[in-house]
């Protein structure tokens, strides 16, 4: 194990070491603050439940993430194609994340219902904007000598796009898509939480309403588990994919 | 066979030059040598249609163009090569953009023995040296499969050994591809070695300050007699230029 790696177990340990060492010290209530111990007892005991509204939550994100990439990559390409659609644009895309989610979520519950769909496009309101400004900016910074090579062998945009600008931009796509899906669940949970028949974001408004802290908790646990898992493999996708960095 | 008339490019108030003209003979190996900052690569960019020329004319094999992109092959300092390809497929790289087909990978292969890359074909650039970076570039560039070569300090990122060796590979365009080459570098003695003709150029506005025109038989020591005294000279001539620059 790496030292960097190493030093961060220690701070995650220490701090669930004080974090139970003061619940029991001054005996905290678990409906109030229950210790990381009952919470790791539940996320346990509790895996069939929280397994089958993580699935929901999951696949909530999974098809945000793919209609975001769906909107992302070709609005970012056709932006970095016609600079005066990026200017016209611009404005649209920093009012869609000045506007926060929270206030969308009543919205689209109204507009979409309670089913899946209204988390869907939650979650990939949330992640399509990072994936187009990093995309963006990626394929901007593409050398200028390398672009002149391109128009010296006389290669139009796309084809020039097809050979240099999306593998020169996909390190940047990637860290994009990295900041997505560990954003999405936050998408997806708020929809569950304006109106949802099933997920995690549900579970935890309805373990809320009895008190049930611990299973809150639990699932705070899952989700943060869902985002660090999808974080990693996006890495290991990105390692596979851009094998010559 | 390359013919500039009255070349004039102004930046605003800048003339980086005004009526330059240029003859270049048909296999012929024509070296540009000036002060930094005097207009070389911008006249390199205003031939290849990078920048607009703001008159004067460019004939090449009798033809008046507005710039000489899809006609002349063009080699710079960066080899550019492209990480996410292999050293194959960098050098395929024009038939790959122009869809041209053929037999463009048995002469890629051809050429990377020639040059003495056989066996990395199947190399990423990042994992081999300058040197063969730089031949690999020359072979994208002869891929190219253009009469006229364009050089912009091919060999100047590299280390004497390496500049050496690929020296001798640059006169094998000239006479083993039967190239015309154009070439711009800060090595005056690289110019002698290589080039028919050695044209000194003068500070903004750029203009040809005097033309050497070198006979003697290829490959040459930097150490001849001759080519000594000229060195002399053009470094002299070339110090003037700077000091009067800075006056």
């Amino acid at each position: 194990m790496k030292w960097s790696s190493c030093i961060a177990l220690a701070v995650v340990l220490l701090i669930l070491a004080i974090w139970e060492t003061a619940c029991r010290g001054f005996s905290i209530p678990d409906f109030i603050l229950p210790t990381p111990s009952r919470i790791m007892v539940v996320a346990v005991l509790q895996a069939p439940l929280l397994l089958r509204h993580g699935a929901i939550t999951g696949l909530e994100i999974l098809i945000g993430i793919g209609l975001s990439l769906l909107m992302a990559v070709p609005l970012a390409t056709l932006m970095f194609a016609h600079r005066s659609l990026e200017k016209a644009l611009a404005p649209f895309l920093v009012v869609s994340q000045a506007v926060p989610v929270f206030a969308l979520a009543p919205l689209l519950v109204i507009w979409l219902g309670y089913g899946i769909a209204s988390k869907v496009l939650m979650a990939a309101i949330i992640i399509f904007f990072p994936i187009t400004v990093s995309l963006l900016e990626g394929y901007k910074s593409c050398g200028n000598d390398y672009i002149m090579l391109f128009r010296l062998m006389g290669a139009g945009f796309w084809r020039t796009w097809r050979l240099l600008y999306w593998p020169w931009a996909l390190p940047y796509f990637f860290a994009g898509l990295k900041v997505g899906v560990t954003v999405a669940t936050i998408g997806a949970v708020i929809g569950e939480w304006v109106g949802a028949q099933g997920g995690l974001g549900y579970l935890m408004i309805q373990a809320n309403a009895r008190l049930n802290v611990e299973m809150v908790f639990a699932a705070i646990l899952w989700l943060s588990l869902m985002g660090l898992s999808m974080w990693a493999l996006v890495g290991i996708l990105e390692r596979k994919i851009i094998r010559w960095r | 066979m390359l013919f500039v008339s009255n070349l004039t490019k102004k930046f605003g108030d800048l003339t980086v030059f005004d009526g330059f003209n240029l003859d270049l003979p048909r296999n012929g190996f024509t070296v540009l040598v000036g002060p930094s900052g005097c207009g070389k690569s911008t006249f390199f960019d205003v031939l290849t249609g990078v920048v607009p020329k703001a008159n004067g004319e460019i004939i090449w094999l009798e033809e008046k163009l507005s710039h000489l992109r899809g006609k002349a092959a063009y080699m710079q300092q960066k080899d550019l090569l492209l990480p996410w390809l292999t050293l194959i497929e960098n050098a395929l790289l024009p038939i790959k953009v122009t869809k041209r087909s053929g037999n463009a990978e048995k002469k890629a292969r051809f050429l990377f023995k020639r040059l003495g890359l056989d066996g990395f074909e199947n190399y990423p650039p990042q994992k081999v040296s300058g040197g063969m970076r730089q031949r690999c570039a020359l072979v994208r560039t002869l891929m190219f499969e253009h009469e006229l070569v364009l050089l912009d300090e091919p060999l100047s990122a590299l280390d004497a050994i390496t500049r050496r060796s690929l020296q001798s590979i640059l006169l094998l365009l000239q006479s083993e591809f039967n190239k015309t080459l154009l070439m711009i570098t800060h090595d005056v003695e690289e110019a002698l070695l290589l080039a028919d003709e050695v044209l000194v150029l003068s500070s903004q506005p750029m203009q040809i300050r005097e033309r050497f025109v070198l006979n003697t038989l290829k490959p040459r020591q930097g150490d001849e007699a001759q080519l000594l005294k000229i060195k002399l000279h053009i470094l002299q001539e070339l110090q003037a230029e700077v000091a009067h620059e800075m006056v």
